[in-house]
C-alpha cells in the first residue's frame, strides 16, 4: 500500500520550513509525527506533490516552562508530553497524552500536529481549550500569535495561511484551587473516541465559582457547552447542578451517527462523561490524586 | 506530476549494523527493512496502524514501522526482532513467549516482543495493568493475550534477577 510518489524536502529550520512551503504551493504537506497524514497518504485520501520534514530540527523537541505555563514545541511527541508534565495543574494534559491511541503512536505523534489537523475526533483541541491556549506561528513574512479559538475554524480547517507553521503551542497556568479532567470513550486503543468530555473548575468553599466544559468527537469541532458551565456555577459539583449540566452538555452536542456509535449513543455518552470529568475534576480541585485516563467499552 | 522523483541518500544502523541505501521517498520503513535489508522477521499485518506487526525500534522507542518512510530513519538507530537474540541466545523475552505459548501462529509475535522490551524498558516491573496497556497497539488474533501476558510477566521477573545479579558483581 503506497502513497502516491512525492519530493522529499527536509526543512533545517522552522523559516526554511515556511519558505519551502511557501515556493511549493498547495500541493505541500508537512511531515512532523505522521500518524495521520501517513496513513491518510497511504490510502490517497491525501496526495501531495511534496512533503517537508520537520523531524529534523531537533529546536522543535521540547516541552518547557514558559512565562506563566508551559510551551510545547511543534515536534514534542505524545509520550513525551506525558512524561514531561508531572505537576498536578497538568493532570488533564496528562488524561489526554496517555489516552491517545498506543505507545507506538504516542512515541510519534505530535500534540501540535494534531492541533494543526483540526480532525473532529482529535483529543487534544478539547482539553486544551478549556486551558488559555495560544498558538505561534511562522510564516515566510514573520510570526504571529493565534489563541486556539481563533486557530480551529471547522472539520480539518485551520485560519493557517498555506506556508505557515505552528512553532509552538503555550498553556498558561490555571488559576489557584482549580482542577481538570479529560475523559474520552472508546471501544479500542487505536481508534479515536466515539465522544470525550473535558472539564476544568475552580472550587471556592465547595461552589463552583469557574467552569469550562468542552465537548469532543461530537461536532465538526469541539464545542463550547456553555449552558453546562452556568448549571455549575455557584453549584456543589455534584447533585442538580451536575445532572443540569450533564443534561445541557448533551443538549449541546451534536453527534453523527457513524461506526463508533449512534447520535443518541453518544448523546447519553456524553452525560456519563461530563458527570465523570467534573466528578475527576473537582477532586483535583480539592489535591486529591486521581488516576485519569480514557475508558474502553 | 511526473512519476519519477529523486531517490534520496539514507544510512540507518539496524541492530547495530550500518547500511546505506538510496530510497524513493514514499518507501515505508517496513519494506525497506523486509525488501531492501532482507530483514523479514518485521511483519506488515494491517498496514494501516492498527495491528502493530510492523513494530520496531526507533531510537530505543516503538513505532509502527508502516507508519513512517524510509527518508525519516536516516541516521537513526532501529532495533528489529532479530536484534534481541545475542550470540545464539534467546532474549528473556522470547524465552519466555516461547514456554508460556504467548503464541500461536506466530505472525503478530514480532511485533509484540518489540512492544513489550519497549515496555520493559520504561517500566521494569509492569503490573497486569501496566502490561496490557504496554500491548495495546498490537493485535493478537490466537491467543486471547492472556499467555502473552503470562510471557511478559515472567521475562520481567528473569530480566530482573539478571539486573540485580549484574548489580551484585
Amino acid at each position: 500500500m503506497y502513497p502516491k510518489p512525492f519530493h522529499y524536502h527536509r526543512a533545517g529550520t522552522l523559516e526554511e520550513a515556511a519558505r519551502l512551503l511557501d515556493e511549493l504551493g498547495e500541493d505541500a504537506k508537512l511531515l512532523a509525527g505522521g500518524q495521520s497524514l501517513i496513513p491518510l497518504m497511504k490510502f490517497r485520501l491525501a496526495a501531495p506533490d511534496h512533503l517537508v520534514d520537520l523531524n529534523f530540527i531537533p529546536e522543535l523537541n521540547f516541552v518547557r516552562e514558559a512565562d506563566s505555563g508551559i510551551a510545547v514545541g511543534a515536534l514534542a511527541r505524545h509520550a513525551q508530553i506525558g512524561d514531561a508534565l508531572a505537576a498536578p495543574q497538568w493532570a488533564p494534559l496528562r488524561d489526554c497524552a496517555w489516552g491517545i491511541a498506543d505507545n507506538q503512536v504516542r512515541n510519534r505523534g505530535t500534540l501540535v500536529g494534531s492541533v494543526a489537523e483540526a480532525d473532529p475526533s482529535g483529543d487534544w483541541v478539547p482539553v486544551l481549550s478549556t486551558f488559555e491556549t495560544r498558538a505561534s506561528i511562522v510564516g515566510p513574512a514573520g510570526g504571529r500569535e493565534l489563541p486556539l479559538s481563533e486557530l480551529v475554524l471547522d472539520a480539518y480547517t485551520t485560519a493557517l495561511e498555506p506556508s505557515e507553521v505552528i512553532a509552538e503551542v503555550c498553556v498558561a497556568e490555571p488559576p489557584a484551587s482549580s482542577g481538570g479532567a479529560y475523559v474520552a470513550f472508546k471501544r479500542s486503543a487505536q481508534v479515536y473516541a466515539s465522544a470525550s468530555a473535558a472539564v476544568h473548575l475552580t472550587l471556592q468553599h465547595d461552589a463552583c465559582s469557574r467552569a469550562r466544559i468542552f465537548l469532543g468527537c461530537v461536532g465538526l469541532t469541539a464545542i463550547h457547552a456553555e449552558q453546562a458551565e452556568r448549571e455549575l456555577l455557584g453549584q456543589a459539583p455534584d447533585g442538580d447542578g451536575l445532572q443540569k449540566a450533564a443534561e445541557a452538555a448533551a443538549a449541546a452536542a451534536d453527534p453523527q451517527s457513524d461506526m463508533r456509535g449512534s447520535a443518541d449513543f453518544k448523546r447519553t455518552l456524553i452525560r456519563a462523561l461530563v458527570k465523570e470529568a467534573v466528578k475527576r475534576a473537582a477532586a483535583r480541585c480539592r489535591g486529591e490524586v486521581v488516576e485519569g485516563g480514557h475508558i474502553y467499552g | 506530476m511526473a512519476e519519477r522523483v529523486p531517490s534520496v541518500h539514507i544510512e540507518v544502523t539496524v541492530n547495530g549494523k550500518i547500511y546505506r541505501r538510496a530510497v524513493e521517498p514514499r518507501m515505508l520503513l517496513v519494506d525497506f527493512i523486509r525488501d531492501e535489508l532482507g530483514l523479514t522477521g518485521t511483519h506488515v499485518g494491517c498496514e494501516t496502524s492498527y495491528c502493530g506487526a510492523c513494530t520496531v525500534l526507533l531510537d530505543g522507542a516503538s513505532v509502527k514501522s508502516c507508519t513512517l518512510f524510509a527518508v525519516q530513519a536516516d541516521g537513526a538507530e532501529l532495533t528489529t526482532v532479530e536484534g534481541l537474540a545475542k550470540n545464539g541466545e534467546l532474549h528473556p523475552l522470547q524465552e519466555a513467549f516461547s514456554e508460556c505459548h504467548g503464541l500461536q501462529c506466530g505472525y503478530c509475535t514480532p511485533g509484540l516482543l518489540m512492544s513489550s522490551h519497549f515496555l520493559l524498558s520504561r517500566n521494569p516491573h509492569p503490573s497486569d495493568g501496566e502490561i496490557r496497556k504496554g500491548i495495546a497497539g498490537n493485535l493478537c488474533r490466537c491467543t486471547g493475550y492472556q499467555n502473552i501476558l503470562a510471557a511478559v510477566r515472567l521475562a520481567a521477573e528473569r530480566l530482573n534477577v539478571k539486573h540485580q545479579q549484574s548489580d551484585r558483581e
